[in-house]
């Protein structure tokens, strides 16, 4: 086999993209038609390229593969160093995987400034592979924050009538979450002395100090997530963004929060994060509950899809925070599901929203009838997203469930109300668009999936049934690196419980 | 005492700056052309190229001269070396910008010079009395700037401002030297250093209090920054820019050496001082900013703000400090620079805009212009992976590893604030609609240098942050 830097490929492949579409001359139609070309051909190797990374993943291992290490800031000490374990795995060929599928979702949506949107979409996708390949926790802010900027100005640029307040939105709340976890990471530095994230994670530091890094990583994180009650951001951005747009931002952007919690909160602080689980809990169950419920009530499309969002990323931070192992690998398998399921849903919603352009649910109605396949491959979708057995969206909200089990059967009761509530709301949105009668004339002509769409859904209807019915594959190589996490996270705590113990019953005393 | 043109070796830089000042200001006079600006300016800006080279092949360090009244070290070499490629790139800028605005006379550049020569001086001066002298030379060659456009209002009202408020701080500092003179009984830094190190008598520490209130005046620190908006706004625009960056760097590099040389000993009266006017600014900068629409004014308030950054550096201290003050001087410098290249082309028909609405749409007409303002609004605003962020994440780690934790959330939350007015003129580029476009055909090729390098510098540092970084830690060393 041949040795290459795959990592670095990954990364900075799509950049070499964007020097070719720079360099593209000449009539406005043709600069435009082959910048989008361009730009699929790029993020198209380079999802081949992250398949040949999965396929010589060695899946026994927990340790982080494909390293490279390299000399970069080295006045600070810092260098480029990179890998991937099971944890990160799926991230990377998650986001190489819906890059291609953004293009082409926007071959015909997308029709002034071309050029630059395809610029967009691929230095986004370098920050994105970069975030989830850093193993210089440096390096991992530089590419966590700067996908702040792409996804700024495409939802500034191409977004919907109120996208200024949105993009402004977006960008102030997910910063201001992530200059505290700057300072934090400051901190470590200072204190352990290297910003190396496996030397960081072998070398915690005192409980004390551990609670504030806790937090200040928890305000970056939690935005990301992004949890109740700072998710308000969220709502705003899927509805103005474009269609692409909303595809990255909950397939990819979202995971970033949870992948961090994994990386960084759990192993590097692992007595502040038991202290702080229970809180999380309760933050989840309430992200559960109340966007569920918030979600019943929403007449538009996307807004419904947002707020459901949110409702599936408590599943995620309540299964991350048991510290289980089947919470944790469920909170791993529920974010790629939701990537692949919530991504899907978008899509779909783009497909009727560039006919009609409208987003309201009240002006479809009856679809069924003049778009049968659209209808079932919507049907797969939703059905996906409630959960339901045989889809990806059943195995993580199971397991995390699960997980939550093991640690407090209170919570679960009430996280698996928010399972009917999902029911709910989606099951609603489907009768009311696709269902019914056909109210209105323009809704009642639309014509079916195009050629374009079917290549964007289809693969990911095959992908929502395959993580459903066999979820072994993803499974089997992300669970050496959770046994590995769950491990050096219990081995960091404190044997403090029976002390514990004694103190509560003096008091009973 | 002997002196030979040898022994004057750290001295030449300034001793070849004064003598082709004055050679230009001959020349100038006696010149037939009908406007020798455009050749004085190339004459002024070989001169300071010159000055550099002068500047490199001084030996590192070396004892004081002239009775200790001056010093070259590696600090001031690194400090003289940024002033005067700031001067370079401010006078690439000026030539079109001043004939359009007809004020292109051969004192403005020779003015320039004698600003610039001030600073060096002041930066090395080893003793407050030439201290006093090379920031008179250089505050005011910058008021007759900052007035040179003598029939517009504005700019002579901020001439005006400039020069009282400049003089009133002149007198603060020449007052807190004369009691400091009476209660160490010297001027020289050394002197004072042991003097006060042996017996810390209050006279001087309230002397002291006035000298640093002075120098906070000239680095436009909150509570003392009150000019710096009007002045900005009134001055020409390629004076403003002038005034942005080149003084301020020399004026961090004094307090610098003041703090750490001849009054190390006050440093339990100095940090609380200096930390007070770091939070200040920071906030300030950061608040007041937020409602401005002339751009020159956004310009001045986010100068304001980082000022503050600059000066949490100076509290943390240490040679990681200050190294960490010395790199985000030189980021800041050429971000500023950059900044204002792009503004000084916002030109039609002879006339010059400086509000933010003027950049309506800047990006249909004028997509390079915009996507370069883009870069640098971002990288200000210290967005990775732009030069700007590595400039704010070396000053908070200088900051988290002195402990000054209060300071360091107060920058980061302030730098989201400032994101904020950063990202309104990327919205106005991208997201309104356009004006109509500038003329920028016969933009001169200097000030297209000056901008592609600046851009170049802040998108390409990630590839090479420790070549800064190892040239300030080494020019530290001239300090302690």
């Amino acid at each position: 086999m041949i040795d290459l830097p795959i990592l670095s490929m990954l990364i900075f492949i799509p950049l070499f993209g964007v020097g070719f579409i720079m360099l593209i001359r000449g009539e406005q139609e043709t600069v435009q038609n082959n910048a989008r070309r361009v730009a699929l051909y790029t993020s198209g190797f380079n999802f081949l390229l992250s398949l040949y990374m999965l396929f010589n993943f060695d899946k026994d291992s927990a340790d982080f593969q494909f390293v490279e290490q390299g000399i970069w800031f080295s006045a600070l000490d810092i260098s480029y160093h990179v890998g991937v374990d099971g944890i990160s795995l799926f991230f990377v060929v998650l986001s190489a995987f819906l890059v291609p599928i953004c293009i082409l979702a926007s071959w015909n949506s997308i029709k002034t400034r071309v050029r630059e949107y395809m610029i967009a979409f691929l230095i986004l996708e370098t920050f994105m592979i970069g975030t989830f390949c850093a193993l210089d926790s440096f390096l991992f802010y530089i590419f966590f924050e700067a996908v702040l900027i792409p996804m700024f100005i495409i939802i500034g640029v191409w977004g919907g009538a109120n996208r200024i307040y949105s993009a402004f939105k977006f960008f102030l709340y997910t910063l201001l979450g992530s200059v505290l976890m700057l300072l934090a990471l400051l901190y470590l530095y200072m204190e352990v002395g290297t910003s190396d994230i496996q030397t960081l994670i072998n070398n915690p530091v005192a409980r004390n100090a551990q609670i504030w890094l806790f937090i200040a990583f928890f305000a970056s994180f939690a935005v990301k997530m992004p949890m109740w009650p700072v998710h308000t951001w969220l709502p705003d951005a899927h509805v103005e963004a474009p269609t692409a747009g909303s595809v990255i931002l909950a397939g990819v952007l979202l995971k970033m929060g949870g992948y961090g919690f994994l990386r960084f909160s759990m192993p590097m602080f692992p007595e502040a994060t038991e202290f702080f689980a229970p809180m999380i809990f309760w933050l989840s169950v309430i992200a559960i509950i109340y966007t569920s419920l918030v979600a019943l009530v929403q007449e538009d499309m996307k807004k419904l899809i947002a707020y459901s969002s949110v409702a599936h990323m408590g599943y995620v931070t309540l299964g991350i925070f048991t510290a289980t192992t089947q919470g944790v690998e469920g909170g791993i398998f529920q974010m790629i599901s939701h990537g692949v399921i919530s991504a899907a849903l978008f899509l779909c919603v783009g497909v009727v929203y560039d006919r009609l352009h409208t987003r309201e649910i009240s002006r479809y109605g009856g679809l069924v009838k003049n778009m049968p396949k659209y209808a079932t491959i919507f049907m797969i979708f939703m059905l996906g997203s409630v959960g339901l057995p045989g889809t990806a969206g059943f195995v993580g909200e199971f397991l995390t469930l699960m997980g939550a089990f093991q640690v407090s059967t209170i919570i679960a009761v009430f996280a698996t109300t928010g399972v009917v509530l999902g029911a709910a709301y989606m099951l609603v949105l489907y009768r009311r668009v696709v269902f019914g009668e056909q109210k209105n004339e323009d809704a009642a002509s639309l014509k079916d999936l195009n050629r374009i769409e079917y290549i964007c859904l289809v693969p990911l209807v095959i992908l929502t049934l395959w993580l459903g019915i066999a979820p072994g594959y993803v499974m089997d190589r992300m669970a050496p690196s959770v046994e590995r996490l769950i491990a050096h996270y219990e081995s960091h705590l404190p044997d403090e419980p029976e002390q514990l113990a004694q103190y509560t019953l003096e008091g009973a005393e | 005492m002997n002196i030979t043109f040898q022994s004057l070796q750290p001295l030449w830089p300034e001793l070849f700056l004064a003598c082709a000042g004055m050679i230009l200001l001959v020349i100038g006079v006696l010149s037939k052309k009908e406007n020798p600006t455009r050749s004085i300016t190339l004459f002024t800006m070989m001169s300071f190229v010159a000055v550099i080279l002068l500047l490199i092949v001084q030996p590192a360090s070396s004892e004081p001269i002239l009775n200790g009244m001056f010093v070259q070290n590696e600090f001031t070499i690194f400090i003289k070396l940024l002033i005067a490629l700031g001067i370079i790139a401010c006078l690439a800028l000026s030539p079109r910008y001043l004939e359009r605005s007809q004020i292109a006379k051969f004192e403005y550049p020779i003015l320039i010079l004698f600003a610039g020569l001030g600073m060096m001086m002041m930066v090395s001066a080893n003793d407050l009395l030439a201290l006093y002298m090379g920031l008179e030379l250089q505050s005011l060659s910058l008021y007759v700037l900052a007035a040179i456009r003598r029939n517009h209002i504005k700019s002579a009202e901020s001439g005006m401002k400039y020069f009282i408020l400049g003089a009133i701080s002149s007198g603060m500092l020449l007052f807190g030297i004369s009691m400091i003179y009476g209660f160490t009984g010297s001027t020289n830094f050394d002197v004072i250093a042991t003097t006060l190190l042996q017996d810390m008598h209050l006279g001087a520490v309230i002397g002291f209090v006035f000298v640093l209130s002075a120098l906070a005046f000239k680095i436009s620190a909150v509570p003392f920054h009150m000019w710096t908006p009007d002045v900005y706004e009134g001055a020409p625009s390629t004076v403003t820019a002038f005034f942005a960056i080149v003084p301020k760097v020399a004026a961090i590099a004094l307090i610098i050496r003041l703090l750490y040389l001849p009054f190390v000993a006050l440093e339990d009266q100095w940090f609380e001082m200096v930390w007070l006017l770091s939070f200040a600014s920071m906030t300030i900068g950061a608040f007041a900013a937020l409602r401005q629409d002339n751009l020159k004014r956004l310009l001045a308030y986010s100068s304001i703000g980082n000022v503050g950054y600059v000066l949490i550096g100076v509290v943390a201290g240490g040679e990681a400090g200050i190294s960490a003050v010395l790199i985000y001087l030189t980021i800041y410098m050429i971000m500023t620079i950059g900044t204002f290249g792009i503004l000084l082309c916002l030109e039609r028909d002879g006339m010059y805009f400086e509000k933010i609405s003027d950049l309506s749409g800047l990006s249909r007409n004028h997509p390079f212009m915009a996507y370069s303002l883009t870069i640098l609004m971002f990288s200000m605003s210290g967005i990775p992976p732009f030069a700007g962020f590595f400039g704010k994440l070396i000053i908070f780690q200088s900051a988290i590893s002195s402990g000054l934790f209060i300071l360091a959330v107060l920058g980061v939350l302030t730098s989201v604030v400032a994101a904020y007015y950063y990202l309104r003129v990327i919205k106005v580029m991208f997201f309104d609609e356009p004006v109509a476009a500038y003329d920028i055909k016969d933009i001169e090729w200097s000030r297209k240098l000056v901008i592609t390098g600046s851009i170049a510098f802040v998108a390409l540092f990630i590839f090479f942050p420790s070549f800064v970084v190892n040239v300030s830690n080494q020019a530290v060393s001239g300090i302690f």
